[in-house]
């Protein structure tokens, strides 16, 4: 049993040893949260792959690494892992819980949170501490993101919240630290209410990889053509990122609906988003206003991108983007970093938090 | 065998209209239309296709204020057997843990009259896979857990019940595929957009909705614990609401003779400043 | 609340089975419809009533006025249950020349207290509300349904056809009152055609937001009293048009209409007019500040007594603005709705007397119509029409026309909206000397006092 202040959780998503970026990015958040508590972080791994990822767990800030071990728990179903999960809290009594707000994550929650009787605020992108009531100030988007709401559980805990995955940056991992290692086997009771995984049909490759992408060059109807593309491609290859689009370009025929960003497409959040010869119509917006950086680049002083873009760009687009190609270029070569085409982000969690507009702890 | 089942439809506000008043600081509700949370259209449809295959009943359920009857006499005109509202001041104001206590508390009364008349009682709990306004999807697992029914959520598609068996297959969407999962009856699904929309409601059936009863269930009517109900039941507590920041319009790096390159140099200056650095080593 | 209790809102709560055969069929949830709903369910007729909106009023105009008095003969002491905006204790008139305006102010205080004189309100909100009190009465309120066609049987009508699976209904007799377009009525045989350009309005209307005390700053309102200002003469650009101004309880309505024929293109036009208008100094006053909050545009029959279909064939009968039945002036249409829609049920509840619905029975609807205020508005507009058209000299007549056209604005009753919109621009492009003219119109204002 833990002396002091519950521990901070952090529930690592994984399936056969392999986590979910999300977990990582949580361990870091959970870290700095559990220093403003003197509380200790921990990472509850739950499934036979524990011993694998508890090294990866310790260095990005776990303290301690609870291995919870059992047949039941792979693959992935609710009621297993809400037993072993409530067990575990029941025993160890954190104080906060923390997991992605994934259709696993999610899943998981709201059936340990009913078990545990307890407050679980969902799909979080801001949490900090109150210092002097030592609570979890849990910020999150409602009403289709229109309203911000920070919820707080003042007298129940565990607290727990699940937290949308891109909201914090998942620390550099720091080599050789080690933590402590709890192994348990919880007792998982076989119900009536198990669920059995019968077949597992992974997303077809599409070859795009707009979510997870740090750089998006978009290009909308003001390209013209879909040749002109290759201006994009051109630049994204140097940036390390992707291709994305406008619906307009998307209906023209020029690119593949996977690039399409946006209301009916896709909502992305990169570290820097260009928009090129798009307008800026609301349903686009939808998709990318939430990215850390984004430069606008048009012809029409008065298109409605530039009221979203940090750094706007009045000017031909068939002019500007060969010099900010070449630019790049120039760039690499004068880092020597020509073989490495990523843009990279230096000094730690430098990421803007979207929606809440403060940065994050 | 016939399936008996429940559907749990959200009465909420059209989300796109909903706005922080900026010198208040408070949710302006007033004159925003209500609508049927869509992904509820979406388990109705799911519970009807079972019905069509199968017999048996369904009941519609919603918590929320009397207003919420409108919701629900829409929903009857698709044919459903009944529909239950639960409306009480003391259910005001409930998280979702309060939420699923109340609604649990009116499935199990369900139940209980169903078998009362002969029945078997409550086989499905149908959910859509979240609402648009509180958004949090934490309703359809919390029943099962109640109710101790088997919990599928995020289904994008219901494939079969067999009935013989009792068991049912559906497919669940994940981030990254699908996965074909098979749960024994009695089962809570919380239905997605991937499954089939509403049909067209058949004129009779419009009929018999336009003279069918929404019955209204208070506390009293409820085997409940006063303390478990509304926002004295909810752990959660909304500190605050607020705006979401507008992104402010940035710089513009463009001027009237400024060439390209000057513009494209400026602008990777000002991405150094902020951390984003080209080509640099890590670490 | 007890277990199990009824909730009243939707419906009468006895579970009752539809009947194979109703006894009336209403098409459309408008005021005329509703009106005849009620009516006829009120009556224990076995009424069914069908709109294709969501619900009824969803898809009608927001702020609008309606009058106190022909409300109040269809729903007695509306005011004590309807959501309404605001009770009008001021009517304003302003003939406007582009750039100056000349104002006249009706305020009484009696409009202020009961029966009142007229509400602005919401039609989405209000048209609900008579639906409600129609299902309350025991009517089958079927909402989100589009009747299609019509039913016949050896030469008359016996029901409708709605889209729907299993979506035909018979009926011993069927009101329409789907609105302007009158496919139904066409497809009845009693319509020619389709309304005609040249009769027709085009409204555009937007709805502003604007808080409460600042609208009772503003206009100059009592708490809870309310403003309509209606505006002829250079409103629109250069077009023959009126443009109005309601206030509501946080909302204004601004709005311009125009006649279809004189818009050469499309809706966008109009709301280009409606944009000129709120610029103008005037205008702009009253909204500035205002944020939008909804715009629409709506087709108003304006061509009166004229152009009205026939208003009744064997097993049917047509009620408001489906009749034609608009007093264009103040585009007063909701009353006419109302009236004629409740006359079309008392028709029917006298048939049902005598166990007959061919045209010779029902045509006792065109008598009561006549017989009431109706039709005999309606008539006065038409020979006013003859007058306008027929008269060469009218500007030597500016002082008697403004009297009259006072007159009409200010009683609320009769006379084209189209007529008046043309004569009032030829009359200010001429040189009329703006002088005189506000004298005389001071003094024609003075006498109708
Ligand atoms: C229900 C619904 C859902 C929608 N969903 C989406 C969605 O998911 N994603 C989406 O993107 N859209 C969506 N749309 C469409 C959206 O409304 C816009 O129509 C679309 O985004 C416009 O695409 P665009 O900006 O490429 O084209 P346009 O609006 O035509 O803009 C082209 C821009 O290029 C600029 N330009 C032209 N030439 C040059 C040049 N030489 N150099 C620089 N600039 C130049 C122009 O000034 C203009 O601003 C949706 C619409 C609806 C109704
Ligand atoms: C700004 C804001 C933020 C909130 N954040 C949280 C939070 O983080 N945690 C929390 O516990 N509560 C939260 N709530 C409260 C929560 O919205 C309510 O508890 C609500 O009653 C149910 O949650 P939901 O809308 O998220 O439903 P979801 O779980 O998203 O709904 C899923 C399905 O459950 C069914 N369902 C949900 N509500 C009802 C109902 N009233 N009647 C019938 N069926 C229903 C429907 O089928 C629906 O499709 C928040 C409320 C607000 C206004
Ligand atoms: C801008 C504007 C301002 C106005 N202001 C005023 C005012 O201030 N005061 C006033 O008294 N009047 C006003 N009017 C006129 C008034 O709105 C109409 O005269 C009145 O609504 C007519 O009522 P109705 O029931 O005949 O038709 P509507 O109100 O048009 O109702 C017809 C209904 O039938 C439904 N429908 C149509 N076809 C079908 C079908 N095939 N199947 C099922 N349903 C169908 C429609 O959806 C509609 O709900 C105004 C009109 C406009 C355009």
């Amino acid at each position: 049993m833990p002396v002091g202040p519950g521990e901070v959780w952090v529930v690592i998503e994984q399936e056969g040893g392999r986590a979910e970026p999300v977990s990582w990015e949580l361990m870091g958040e959970a870290a700095a949260l559990a220093r403003k508590l003197g509380a200790r972080p921990a990472a509850v791994i739950l499934g036979s792959a524990g011993r694998q990822l508890s090294s990866a767990a310790f260095s990005s800030g776990a303290e301690v690494a609870y291995l919870v071990e059992h047949p039941d728990l792979e693959p992935y179903t609710a009621d297993p892992h809400c037993q072993a999960l409530v067990e575990l809290a029941e025993k160890f009594t954190p104080q906060i819980i923390l997991l992605g707000a994934t259709t696993r994550g999610r899943d998981l929650a709201s059936a340990a949170a009913t078990e545990l009787e307890t407050g679980l605020t969902a799909d979080c992108t801001r949490l900090d501490i109150d210092t002097t009531k030592k609570l979890l100030r849990q910020t999150r988007p409602a009403f289709g993101g229109n309203v911000m709401a920070t919820i707080i559980t003042p007298h129940h805990l565990p607290q727990i919240a699940t937290v949308r995955p891109g909201v914090f940056t998942a620390p550099q991992p720091v080599e050789g630290v080690s933590g402590e290692t709890v192994v348990l086997k919880p007792h998982i009771k076989a119900t009536a209410t198990a669920v059995k995984q019968l077949q597992f049909v992974p997303n077809p490759d599409t070859g795009v990889t707009l979510k997870g992408a740090k750089v998006i060059v978009a290009g909308g109807r003001g390209l013209k053509a879909g040749r002109n593309f290759a201006l994009l491609e051109e630049l994204a290859a140097e940036l390390g990122g992707e291709v994305g689009a406008s619906r307009g370009a998307v209906d023209a025929g020029w690119i593949s609906q996977h690039r399409q960003v946006g209301q009916t497409g896709q909502t992305v959040r990169p570290v820097l988003y260009f928009a090129v010869g798009i307008s800026g119509a609301v349903q686009h917006l939808a998709g990318m206003q939430e990215s850390d950086v984004i430069v606008a680049i048009n012809n029409d002083p008065e298109a409605p991108i530039f009221e979203v873009a940090d750094y706007g760009i009045v000017g031909d687009l068939f002019e500007v983007m060969p010099a900010m190609i070449g630019e790049v270029r120039q760039r690499k070569l004068a880092a020597g970093a020509a073989a490495s085409p990523a843009l990279l982000k230096q000094g730690g969690a430098m990421r803007m938090e979207a929606g809440t507009g403060g940065e994050s702890e | 065998m016939r399936i008996n089942s429940v559907v749990c439809i959200k009465q909420v506000p059209d989300t796109t209209q909903v706005r922080i008043d900026p010198d208040s600081g408070s949710l302006i509700r007033q004159g925003i239309p209500s609508v049927i949370n869509p992904y509820d259209l979406y388990a109705l449809e799911a519970a009807l296709k079972v019905r069509d295959s199968h017999g048996g009943t369904i009941t519609a359920l919603s918590m929320g204020p009397p207003q919420a009857d409108e919701a629900l006499r829409k929903v009857l005109g698709y044919g459903i057997d009944r529909a239950v509202l639960l409306s009480d001041r003391a259910f005001a104001g409930a998280d979702t843990l309060a939420t699923t206590y109340t609604l649990s508390a009116a499935i199990r009364k369900i139940a209980g009259e169903l078998i009362a008349a002969g029945g078997a009682g409550v086989d499905m709990v149908f959910c859509g896979k979240q609402s648009i306004d509180g958004d949090t999807g934490q309703v359809g697992p919390g029943l099962a857990r109640r109710l101790d029914l088997s919990q599928v959520t995020y289904v994008c598609s219901l494939l079969e019940v067999a009935a013989e068996t009792r068991t049912v297959r559906a497919w669940r969407q994940r981030e990254d595929g699908r996965e074909l999962l098979e749960a024994r009856l009695p089962v809570a699904v919380t239905i997605t957009e991937a499954c089939n929309p509403i049909r067209y409601a058949a004129l009779p059936d419009l009929l018999r909705a336009a003279k069918a009863p929404v019955e209204v269930w208070s506390a009293a009517d409820l085997e409940v614990e006063p303390d478990r109900l509304g926002l004295k039941g909810s752990p959660t507590r909304v500190s605050k609401v607020f705006a979401p920041p507008a992104r402010e319009r940035g710089e513009t790096l463009s001027g009237p003779d400024r060439p390209p390159n000057e513009i494209a140099a400026a602008l990777f200056d000002k991405l150094a400043e902020r951390g984003l650095t080209i080509g640099g080593s890590r670490g | 609340m007890n277990g199990s209790q009824v909730h009243p809102a939707g419906g009468d709560g006895k579970r009752r089975p539809a009947p194979s055969r109703f006894g009336a069929i209403v098409v459309g949830g408008g005021p005329a419809g509703l009106a005849a709903t009620y009516t006829l369910a009120g009556a224990g007729v076995d009424v069914a009533c069908l709109e294709r909106g969501d619900w009824c009023g969803s898809k009608n105009m927001m702020g609008g006025l309606i009058f106190s008095q022909p409300t109040a003969k269809v729903f007695p002491n509306f005011w004590h249950e309807a959501p309404l905006e605001r009770h009008v204790t001021r009517r304003d008139m302003w003939l406007a020349t582009g750039d100056s305006a000349m104002k006249v102010s009706f305020e009484s205080t009696d409009f202020g207290a009961e029966p009142y004189n007229s509400f602005t309100v919401y039609r989405s909100r209000f048209d609900k509300w008579l639906s409600r009190r129609a299902a309350e009465a025991g009517a089958w309120m079927i909402p989100e349904t589009l009747v299609e066609s019509l039913l016949w049987e050896d030469g008359r009508v016996v029901g409708v056809r709605t889209g729907r699976p299993g979506g035909d209904l018979e009926a011993d007799v069927v009101i329409i009152a789907e609105g302007v377009n009158h496919f139904l009525a066409e497809a009845a045989g009693l319509a020619a055609g389709p309304p005609k350009a040249e009769t027709m309005a085009l409204a555009v209307k937007e709805v502003l937001a604007l808080p409460r005390d600042r609208i009772e700053d503003r206009f100059d309102l009592d708490r809870g009293a309310g403003a309509a200002i209606e505006i002829i003469g250079e409103t629109t650009g250069g077009l023959p048009g009126t443009g109005f101004i309601y206030t509501n309880r946080d909302t204004i309505s601004v709005g311009v209409g125009v006649l279809l024929d004189s818009l050469v293109g499309s809706t966008r036009e109009a709301y280009s007019l409606l944009d000129n208008f709120k610029q103008q100094p005037q205008v702009r006053r009253l909204i500035q500040g205002a944020g939008l909050r909804e715009y629409s545009a709506h087709l108003i029959p304006e061509g009166g007594y004229r152009y009205m279909p026939r208003l009744f064939g064997d097993g049917v009968l047509v009620a408001g603005d489906a009749a034609g039945m608009v007093n264009a002036i103040n585009s007063e249409g909701a009353n006419l709705a109302l009236l004629s829609g409740q006359m079309a049920a008392q028709t029917v509840l006298s048939c049902r007397e005598e166990g007959r619905f061919d045209a010779a029975a029902l045509g006792r609807y065109r008598t009561m119509l006549e017989n009431s205020l109706v039709l005999k508005d309606l008539r006065k507009y038409s020979s006013a029409t003859n007058f306008l058209s027929s008269h060469q000299h009218l500007f030597g007549l500016y002082p008697e026309l403004l009297a009259s056209l006072a007159r009409e604005f200010l009683t609320v009753d009769n006379m084209s909206k189209a007529d008046k919109e043309r004569l009032l621009a030829r009359l200010f492009r001429s040189q009329v000397p703006v002088r005189s003219l506000i004298k005389d119109f001071y003094q024609a204002w003075r006498d109708l006092k």
